[in-house]
């Protein structure tokens, strides 16, 4: 019986106890505590919990415990070497996974030897080493008839406990039980597990990472990592194991750091006078047409930004380059590269524009209104109400705005992917191609993986870096502009 | 009132205050913001017009048409089909094609130099696609019918004119003689323009005449189908609590900050969690779209919850009282009165969380969805991709056709999420309430 | 011409009158959109003379108030009607700079509202915009003088670089009358100035008050009658938009011509 068929049986199970304890919440004489829709969620909850919770634990745990019989059950001679083991474990599940789609037919005739193993199994589309061991197919059996001792003992168990949660459930249906308290209750609990969610998935990032990341230090120094100057991992042949490769962090992070500088020396004027305009001089009909129109330019994903960088600025610069340089000295050669600091840094700069302001106009808009009055009704203009007051006031607010756009520009990837360049370069001209953390990222884990080489695991350390970082950007800015909100609540 | 009234009562002396110049710098100011918008704009519309200018020539694909003959010595020189049918699938369907341009043309078709020139005007993909059509009817052998077939990359682009003619022929991917042919087939009608409906059909193709989005938008359906059933549920029901339930102390403002900071997580590290987590540890297969949709449900929560949060909080006190006043519990009460009141706020955020989804591009590459899927995939575990990600692979391509294509499919992937954007401001205008 | 003939005043009582008020207000009128504020309001303010605004709150006597420096015109939709003059020039013209017409006619409102800078800068920020002192020295001068006329030099002298809004409420209004004074102005708007205080600090600035009147020509909106009575020499009663009468402050609070005044001084409403 299949894990979905289970569920599925189990799930009828529940719907009948539904309408049970529905019933017989109706027909039970005076006035009941709870609507007989509570008495019947209350038996089908109790049909559907207990068994599904064992489902779960069961289709866990069974693995585990069924991955460790077999490799108890590989010959020792296999056992002496970590990776020879892994390799005869994996061969085994292969084999295991491919006798279910194997005919009957065939594998007694395998059994029987009229034909190889080797054969039967390259006809089923498995794929098998060279020389295979009679062990290795019987690991594979005993596994198979493991995993289906087990999959019909969790099926029988499971009915038994739905029809008895269910029927227990019912018994307690009358007109006195408090079905609705103990539904919400269940209802409760559900809540409090999908708001814990959000918890799980930070402790899943910071876990996943580290685990992998600190896998990467025991091939890495760390401090060869953190400190290094150069970026040349050299992608190692599979199994290979050795380093063979210098994994410099520090010009990735130049060119990150350099590109979201130059993203912002382009976004914030913009974006901060944008907002200046909208909250203090634009009339509502303006505001309510310019400002979607701006907010536009953050709705459109990241890789159209990219494509046009690629296809557009990147080449428009270069032939700009091309034409200064022959304008003033003859010669027609481009200075500015088409993938370059400043193609990926205008981009996202543009891309961060409606960040920038709307994050601001929002900063802006808070600033109380007696602030603007005192000012002009000192006979100040509107301008030096907002260069003198309004702005100052605001200055903590606009500054956790920038650091938080400052943290989408850190980890900004599909501009800098197309448009930064990947050279790993450590040097200052705008004009010429850098990359960033996030580049390297996507180039590391893109093709063949191989989760034991550190080519593949310093994107893991790559992440951390990354995640540290704007996790400080995040945090800092959400603190002041929680700040800056509540003083002026 | 008269002139000389006012001129008689205003003052004699009055302060020098500066305001020459302050209105000058009052002015300068405004068109400081003025300028910081049209800025803004003027990007805006030069991205769209750069996409659409390269892009809307995609939705046309030049065909050719030709009588094609599957004569028997080519598709089926044993003469077995009667026996096995798949002998068809090893027919030489190039040869059918050279024969009939031939015989259109008027070259011979034993001329191996004028062949091969003519080999180049059809995409390598009509071989594949006359031979499905005798596969899927063996009575065509033998017999002569039209087909419309798709021509290579490089003459749709020359037919488009997208290919500089002052050139010189040899550093050009379009020949003379190609030129010429082209012409002959246009002047007997047998090249023009259709519709490209591959573009929205066919899968990955290394050509990009038969390159499409298809495989990839049904990879993009399926993960916004699982966004949207785990993300909305999930986020209400996470919001609901936090929102009503929670007592406020130091653990739920761990979680507030902490739903806040996840909305700022950059999404490329979602993409390393759902490789380690999902991929690596949980075993599940590379490529699919299950874990494309888990790892976008993941990043979409924290803005449905942060815009699930808002609208709750926008439902007056005065109705929670009301209801409960009448003897409701607190659950009938949220479930009965504030969350359908607040509701049109969910689906907003909702859907501008799933466009943001739907864009999203860089946590996909990282658990192997740019993948080369030329197939429909069957179930969500199958290898699928996604229209960001097609995108981005055939940005990739150094063809000329394929930049046509890739912004042809950046219009295709704007209009959805121009389309979820409006629904989102339909939706807010229709149902906003003013407390 | 037509104001004046209905208010069937002749060309030579309103030079008298122009002449002798600082401030004079004709068939006011001021609309919140399609919501009609005031009505009609005729109203001469006197030179250095503390003119009380007073009236149940919604009177528009706060409304009026904001007209005299055009603080209305901060507020969308507000439209303003008739003709308000100061010493004799219609502020409302076109010709006129409301930049300049602020620097002339203060204003101090009804909540503290001290920039989030020093006391130092709070007090020098009118000047400062207004290019009215070049050094330091100016700056400084500006500083005393203004702080002693608010009476709150010796309070803040010690700590003249610390946050305005450090102060006490108290204090940080009398550092808003200090930032006012600072501009020099001719005519000083209060809306309701002792509203968000404590007595000791309400007592303290109607003292204020009453010293500024030497120099200066007071607007005063208050909601209670005492004050207005302490501090006022003539008294305007607002109702539902209306001026009800104007006269001096004795007469308003011993003998009023109109029974609406008396009601409201009686405390049968407001």
């Amino acid at each position: 019986m299949t894990s979905s068929m289970l569920i599925l049986i189990v799930a009828l199970i529940g719907i009948f106890a539904y309408f049970a304890g529905r019933i017989r919440a109706a027909g039970s004489n005076g006035r009941t505590h709870s609507r007989p829709g509570y008495h019947g969620a209350y038996v089908a909850l109790s049909a559907l919990i207990p068994a599904l919770a064992l489902v779960l634990v069961w289709s866990i745990a069974a693995p585990i415990y069924i991955n460790g019989k077999v490799h108890a059950a590989l010959p020792s001679d296999l056992k002496s070497d970590p990776a020879i083991e892994a390799l005869s474990f994996n061969s085994v599940v292969g084999i295991s996974r491919g006798l279910e789609t194997i005919p009957a037919s065939e594998v007694a005739a395998a059994r029987s030897g009229t034909k190889t193993w080797n054969e039967v199994l390259a006809a089923g589309n498995v794929p098998v080493a060279g020389d295979l061991r009679p062990e290795i197919i019987s690991a594979a059996q005993s596994m198979n008839a493991m995993t289906e001792s087990s999959r019909s003992t969790l099926a029988a168990i499971a009915v038994a406990v739905s029809l008895v949660g269910g029927f227990l459930g019912y018994r307690r249906v009358s007109a006195r039980f408090r079905a609705r308290n103990l539904v919400e209750r269940v209802i409760l609990v559900g809540l409090v597990l999908c708001s814990s969610i959000a918890i799980l998935t930070t402790i899943g990032i910071v876990f996943s990472m580290l685990s992998e990341a600190v896998r990467f230090f025991a091939v890495v120094p760390p401090h060869q990592f953190f400190f290094g100057t150069v970026w040349d991992p050299r992608f190692a042949a599979a199994g290979s194991g050795g380093a063979g490769g210098q994994f410099g962090l520090i010009p990735l992070l130049a060119g990150t750091l350099y590109i979201a500088f130059v993203a912002m020396l382009f976004a914030v004027p913009v974006g901060l006078f944008s907002a200046i305009y909208m909250s203090e001089y634009a009339s509502p009909k303006f505001r309510a047409l310019a400002k979607p129109a701006l907010e536009v330019l953050a709705g459109i994903p990241t890789i159209v930004y990219g494509f046009f960088a690629l296809t557009a600025v990147g080449p428009f610069l270069r032939d700009l380059s091309s034409s200064l340089n022959h304008l003033v000295t003859g010669d027609a050669s481009n200075f500015i590269q088409a993938q370059s600091v400043i193609t990926a840094g205008i981009v996202m700069g543009i891309m961060l524009i409606p960040f920038v302001s709307s994050l601001s106009d929002d900063i802006i808009t808070q600033v109380p209104r007696s602030l603007r009055d005192g000012s002009l009704g000192l006979g100040a203009t509107r301008s030096e109400t907002i260069k003198k007051v309004v702005l100052p006031a605001a200055l903590p607010g606009i500054v956790g705005a920038l650091l938080l756009t400052a943290s989408r520009a850190v980890g900004e990837t599909m501009i800098v992917v197309l448009a930064a360049g990947v050279a790993a370069r450590l040097q200052l001209n705008p004009f010429e191609p850098m990359t960033t953390v996030t580049v390297k990222i996507v180039n590391q884990l893109t093709g063949d993986l191989e989760f034991t080489s550190p080519q593949t695991l310093v994107a893991f350390a790559l992440g951390i870096t990354l995640f540290a970082i704007t996790l400080m950007l995040n945090i800092y800015a959400l603190y002041i502009v929680r700040k800056y909100r509540e003083q002026y609540e | 009132m008269s002139d000389a009234i006012l001129t008689a009562s205003v003052p004699a002396v009055r302060r020098d205050i500066g305001l020459k110049r302050r209105y000058a710098a009052e002015r300068r100011f405004r068109l400081y913001g003025l300028a910081a918008i049209t800025i803004g704009l003027v990007f805006l519309a030069l991205l769209l017009t750069s996409v659409v200018r390269k892009g809307y020539t995609a939705f046309v694909q030049t065909e050719i048409s030709l009588p094609v003959t599957f004569s028997e010595a080519l598709v089926d020189p044993t003469n077995k089909r009667a026996e096995d049918p798949q002998i068809l699938a090893k027919g030489k369907y190039d040869k059918v094609i050279r024969e009939a341009l031939a015989a259109q043309l008027g070259f011979d078709a034993k001329d191996l130099k004028s062949g091969k020139a003519a080999d180049q005007l059809i995409s390598p993909s009509a071989r594949v696609e006359l031979r499905d059509m005798v596969l899927a009817d063996p009575s065509l052998v033998g017999k002569t019918i039209d087909v419309s077939l798709l021509a290579e990359g490089n003459i749709d682009s020359a037919n488009k004119g997208q290919i500089d003619l002052s050139v010189p022929e040899a550093r050009r991917k379009v020949k003379d003689q190609q030129l010429t042919w082209m012409q002959q087939l246009k002047d007997a009608g047998k090249l023009k323009f259709a519709f490209n409906t591959g573009l929205f059909v066919n899968g990955a193709s290394s050509r990009p005449e038969a390159a499409g989005l298809g495989v990839a938008a049904i990879g993009s359906a399926v993960m916004m189908l699982i966004v949207l059933a785990l993300s909305l549920p999930i986020g209400v029901a996470a919001s609901i609590y936090l929102e009503e339930f929670a007592p406020k102390n130091k653990f739920t403002d761990l979680i507030e900050v902490n739903i806040n900071n996840l909305a700022a997580v950059p999404s490329i590290v979602y993409g390393l969690l759902g490789l380690s987590v999902f991929v690596n540890f949980l075993g599940m297969p590379r490529s699919a779209a299950v874990v494309g949709g888990l790892v976008l449900t993941l990043m979409t929560l924290p803005t449905i919850i942060i815009a699930t949060r808002a609208s709750l909080k926008a439902v007056p006190p005065s109705i929670r009282s009301a209801a409960l006043g009448l003897g409701a519990s607190k659950m009938q009460m949220i479930f009965h009165h504030v969350l359908p009141l607040a509701m049109p706020g969910v689906l907003t955020g909702a859907i501008i969380g799933l466009a943001h989804a739907l864009g999203e591009t860089a946590p996909l590459l990282l658990i192997g969805m740019v993948a080369f899927v030329a197939n429909y995939p069957v179930t969500p575990m199958d290898p699928s991709t996604a229209l960001p990600v097609q995108i981005y692979m055939w940005a990739n391509e150094a063809e000329r056709a394929f930049v046509e294509r890739t912004s042809g499919a950046i219009m295709v992937l704007l209009v959805f999420l121009i389309l979820m954007n409006l629904g989102a401001v339909l939706l807010r205008r229709r149902f906003e309430r003013r407390w | 011409m037509n104001m004046i003939a209905e208010t069937k005043l002749e060309p030579k009582q309103v030079q008298t009158m122009q002449n002798s008020f600082k401030m004079l207000g004709r068939n006011v009128t001021v609309h919140y959109g399609a919501k009609q504020a005031l009505f009609d309001v005729n109203l001469a303010i006197r030179q250095n003379t503390v003119t009380a605004l007073i009236g149940p709150s919604g009177c528009g006597k706060s409304t009026f108030l904001r007209c005299l420096n055009r603080m209305n015109d901060t507020i969308d939709n507000c439209r303003v009607g008739g003709e308000i003059t100061l010493e004799g020039q219609d502020i409302y013209d076109p010709s006129i700079d409301v930049v300049e017409l602020r620097a002339r006619v203060g204003m101090v409102f009804q909540k503290p509202n001290p920039f989030p800078k020093s006391i130092y800068e709070n007090v020098a920020y009118g000047p400062r915009i207004h290019g009215l002192a070049r050094s330091k020295v100016d700056f400084d001068q500006i500083v005393e003088t203004s702080l002693i006329k608010a009476g709150l030099w010796n309070e803040v002298k010690d700590r003249l670089h610390e946050a305005g809004t450090g102060l006490s409420g108290g204090q940080q209004q009398r550092l808003c009358i200090a930032r006012a004074v600072a501009v020099s102005p001719e005519v000083i708007l209060m809306d309701e100035p002792c509203s968000a205080l404590d007595p000791i600090a309400t007592a303290k600035v109607e003292e204020l008050i009453h010293e500024l009147r030497s120099n200066y020509t007071i607007v005063i909106v208050t909601h209670s009658m005492q004050q207005a009575a302490r501090v006022s020499q003539r008294t305007a009663m607002f109702h539902l938009g209306q001026l009800v009468e104007e006269n001096d402050t004795d007469k308003i609070f011993t003998n009023p011509d109109e029974s609406r005044t008396q009601d409201y001084i009686m405390g049968r409403f407001g």
